[in-house]
């Protein structure tokens, strides 16, 4: 069974058609990417996906489940993690506590047990600890344990999220422009740590401009354009497909092709 | 339409158009500076306190009414410079708490500049009562209504026909844009809220008549008139008129048909409907920034 | 890490009770205890006020009637229908918690100048009820209150009276103290830090908003069945704007998000008008200048301010 699928989805805000009739499906474990022009629609796929949107036609299965219409925090139970573009870290919290914060869907809520502290409680907080530690030396960021999370720069808060959304055990991760912003060397590392990720067997679908990012971990690349899915291929396939180079790169070949 | 009835709704109109003024006053600082002044109320009472004892010093009331306008303007300014101004950008906590505190000194200082006692003004053309079919009127009422009318037409005009006026419109859409057709925003403010501090003012003079004034008038004609601009729809000056005008004839029905002992908590129990179901008021643009 | 933690955790504590324990040495009169105890009180509404505000980042311009609630259940209970004064302080808790949960289910939708405003709005509606309801609440001039007792022993003088608030006060803060440090109160901070980011990851948003304006309400509502108890009579200024203006500006001057913060702006903004008395006009002026000065020129309050400056940078 496929991990995610979307069946016809369209999202409208007034007039504008941001997304318009997009499916898809995710198999477990893939790497899919989505490329497309600035304003195609790309991050309100995204959002759409995780339920910071809810769309104003078509469905959203999780693992078969339909989550169409359903509150972000149900989409985090069922699996489902993100990064955003535009960073939501906590910046009222140190660095590890951002991390623990993406164990939520795990972790006890009850305030009442929360307050008194029994020594079970006592025992998991410290266990999480641990595991967001953890995480965070798994994406390269062992040198800002101790560190609140203004401390951090950009580059380094780009890994923080993806190491909070992996604190949630993810079913699938979705990655909103993980390299925006980010200088060669540390885009590199990006495509390390997804392609680490890939190997643990987990399921990413991520949003990117940067081609040579895209070209090399993506087992499947979705094309998108004013809304609406234009191809869907290997990257072999999709570099070549001469509406993709037309809606994307215009008439010239592209300068960074890989 | 029964005699009983007419009272109620003239009491209503008289009071709406008191808590217009007020809520106008909420709306213009409102619009310029996206702070909600609550302080607002104690513009109210200034300009009461202030002719109340300008007259009893012997100007004549026209004259103290006049310095009492100019006075509670200049305390807006003052509010604006030294609370608002600082504050540039602060969380809406902060700005709450500031114009709360602000509202608490002004209250603090009308007692020790004044007293603590209640006061009245002389109703300025007599009280000998107008009888309207069956209701009988205060000509203080005409004179609250009349000014009130006159008021909102001055301001219709000048919002819309004034250079100063669309200056501060426009900043109320965007600051940012207005910044950079080169208006001076911070004029603008300025003078905001020595406009906001004036009507407030006008409003706390000609209410006094009929419901006197003291240092602690402002706290509820404050939050009443805070009511009435929600209910309108926070940001919209028509909004505020109606909304005062609405507000104040629900006020005096309910305190006549249903329950006098409760009249000051109808404005609450509006507001609180207002948020809950129709955030954007009756006029409103833009809902409440719900989630 | 978590060494640290805890002890800055167990030390705050530790101080808290060696300044509990020892303050009475300092007392020449009853009227030092009254003080400590009216602090204490105040103390422990804030404690609860500052995890909706500082820490959940939510605002309340109405808490005071949730703590006149609590006030009024006990002393109705108690004075007029004779229940005893510990099953009427559990009772008065339930009914202001239940009363916040439905009330806030609408309320905490709103946010920012919207939330203020309604509850203002509700707070103000309560203390109007309050008053206007004589029959049972003797109107505006209050009414008494019996004194507490539990299984016919009361409580009585002021050494028994500090004691008992004193170890309130350390209960409330080491709740509040336990909560912050857990995936609940991480949720919560997580909301106030980045609303979005959080219900991504699973934090759901309008509960854990609605649980923590009802746990701050029942902070308020203990404190103020035990205050009517100990003044031996209640008055509905006690549910009033003021008031509550009062409890917002104690937990911002102490400093949100700061548990300390808020016990130590409690501290400092019931003994300011005591201090004043001798300028009892100026009291609200200076109330006024303390409210804005604070926000003006150390917005993050007292303790987190104090506490930069000294390089701690650890938040309790």
């Amino acid at each position: 069974m496929s991990l995610l699928v979307a069946q016809g989805l369209s999202k409208a805000f007034g007039g504008v058609h941001a997304v318009e009739e997009v499916s898809f499906a995710v198999e477990p474990g893939a790497v899919v990417s989505i490329i497309g022009p600035n304003g195609a629609g790309k991050t309100t796929l995204l959002n759409l996906l995780c339920g910071i949107y809810r769309p104003s036609a078509g469905r959203i299965l999780v693992e078969g489940r339909d989550l169409t219409g359903r509150p972000p925090h149900e989409f985090a139970a069922a699996g489902v993690a993100r990064t955003f573009q535009n960073l939501q870290v906590f910046f009222n919290m140190t660095a590890l506590e951002n991390v623990m914060v993406g164990r939520h869907r795990h972790e006890r809520r009850s305030l009442a047990a929360a307050m008194l502290r029994p020594p079970a409680l006592a025992r998991e907080e410290r266990a999480a600890r641990a595991e967001a530690a953890e995480l965070m030396r798994f994406v390269g960021l062992a040198d800002w344990l101790e560190a609140p999370a203004d401390a951090l720069p950009y580059g380094a808060l780009k890994r923080l999220e993806i190491a909070r959304a992996l604190a949630a055990r993810p079913k699938v991760l979705l990655l909103d422009e993980p390299a925006a912003g980010l200088n060669p060397v540390e885009t590199q590392e990006v495509n390390a740590l997804i392609t680490r990720l890939a190997a643990r067997g987990i399921t990413v679908l991520l949003v990117e401009h940067n081609m040579r990012l895209v070209m090399g971990v993506s087992d499947r690349i979705l094309v998108l354009d004013y809304g609406r899915k234009l191809a869907e291929g290997g990257a072999a396939e999709v570099r070549t497909d001469p509406r993709v180079i037309e809606a994307y790169l215009g008439a010239e070949e592209p300068a960074d092709a890989v | 339409m029964s005699a009983e009835f007419l009272q109620f709704l003239l009491a209503g109109l008289t009071a709406g158009a008191i808590y217009a003024l007020v809520a106008l006053g909420f709306t213009i600082i409102y619009n310029a500076s996206h702070v909600i002044n609550f302080a607002q109320g104690e513009f109210v009472m200034i300009g009461g306190m202030a002719t109340v004892s300008l007259a009893a010093a012997g100007l004549p009331l026209p004259a103290a009414i006049a310095a009492a306008v100019l006075a509670a303007a200049a305390v807006g300014l003052a509010l604006e410079k030294f609370a608002v101004e600082p504050a540039r950008g602060a969380p809406v906590v902060t700005l709450i708490i500031i114009t709360i505190g602000a509202s608490i000194l002004l209250r603090g200082l009308a007692t020790l500049v004044w007293d603590k006692k209640i006061h009245a003004l002389k109703p300025f053309s007599g009280d000998a009562p107008i009888r309207i079919g069956g209701a009988t009127l205060a000509p203080q009422s005409l004179w609250v209504l009349g000014v009130t009318l006159v008021i909102v037409l001055v301001l219709a005009w000048f919002f819309n026909r004034t250079l100063l006026g669309k200056a501060l419109l426009a900043t109320s859409h965007n600051r940012l844009a207005a910044q950079l057709v080169g208006i001076n925003v911070r004029r603008v403010l300025l003078v905001s809220f020595g406009l906001s501090a004036a009507l407030g003012a006008i409003a706390g003079i000609l209410t006094a008549p009929i419901t006197f004034t003291s240092w602690d008038v402002g706290i509820m004609l404050g939050l009443k008139g805070f009511a009435a601009a929600i209910l309108g729809g926070l940001g919209s000056g028509p909004g505020a008129i109606v909304g005062g005008l609405a507000l104040g004839i629900v006020e005096a029905m309910g305190a006549g048909y249903v329950s006098s002992a409760y009249k000051d908590a109808i404005a609450f129990v509006v507001l609180l409907a207002v948020l809950f179901f129709l955030p954007g008021g009756l006029l409103g643009r833009g809902g409440a920034e719900r989630v | 890490m978590l060494a640290r933690l805890a002890s800055a955790r167990t030390g705050g504590l530790g101080a808290l009770i060696v300044v509990l324990a020892l303050a009475p040495l300092a007392f020449t009169n009853n009227y030092h205890y009254e003080i400590a105890i009216l602090v204490a009180l105040n103390a422990v509404t804030c404690v609860g006020l500052n995890l909706l505000i500082g820490y959940a980042g939510q605002i309340s311009l109405g808490h005071a009637g949730f703590f006149g609630l609590g006030a009024y259940g006990s002393a109705i209970l108690t004075a007029r229908y004779g229940w005893p004064p510990l099953a009427a302080l559990v009772a008065a808790t339930a009914g202001t918690a239940l009363l916040a949960y439905v009330v806030g289910r609408p309320i905490l939708r709103l946010k920012g100048h919207y939330l203020a405003m309604a509850t203002l709005g509700m707070g103000i509606i309560i203390s109007i009820i309050l008053v206007t309801e004589e029959r049972f609440t003797g109107g505006p001039d209050g009414m008494a209150v019996p004194p507490f007792s539990v299984a016919g022993v009361a409580l009585a003088g002021e050494r028994a009276w500090y004691a008992a608030c004193a170890v309130m006060l350390l209960a409330a803060v080491w709740l509040a103290l336990n909560l912050i440090d857990s995936p609940a109160g991480r949720a919560l901070r997580a909301l106030h830090g980045a609303e979005i980011g959080a219900q991504v990851s699973g934090v759901d948003a309008a509960r854990a908003k609605l649980a923590v304006f009802v746990l701050s309400a029942v902070f308020a509502s203990v404190a103020g069945s035990v205050a009517a108890h100990y003044a031996g009579f209640i008055t509905p200024a006690k549910a009033g704007f003021f008031h509550s203006i009062e409890l917002v500006t104690m937990v911002v001057f102490g400093g949100m998000a700061s548990t300390f913060g808020a016990v130590a702006g409690a501290a400092a903004l019931t003994l300011l008008p005591q201090l004043l008395t001798v300028f009892k006009e100026y009291e609200m002026v200076m109330m006024g200048a303390v409210m804005m000065g604070t926000m003006i020129f150390m917005p993050k309050g007292l303790v987190p301010t104090l506490a930069a400056r000294f390089g701690n940078g650890r938040r309790t």
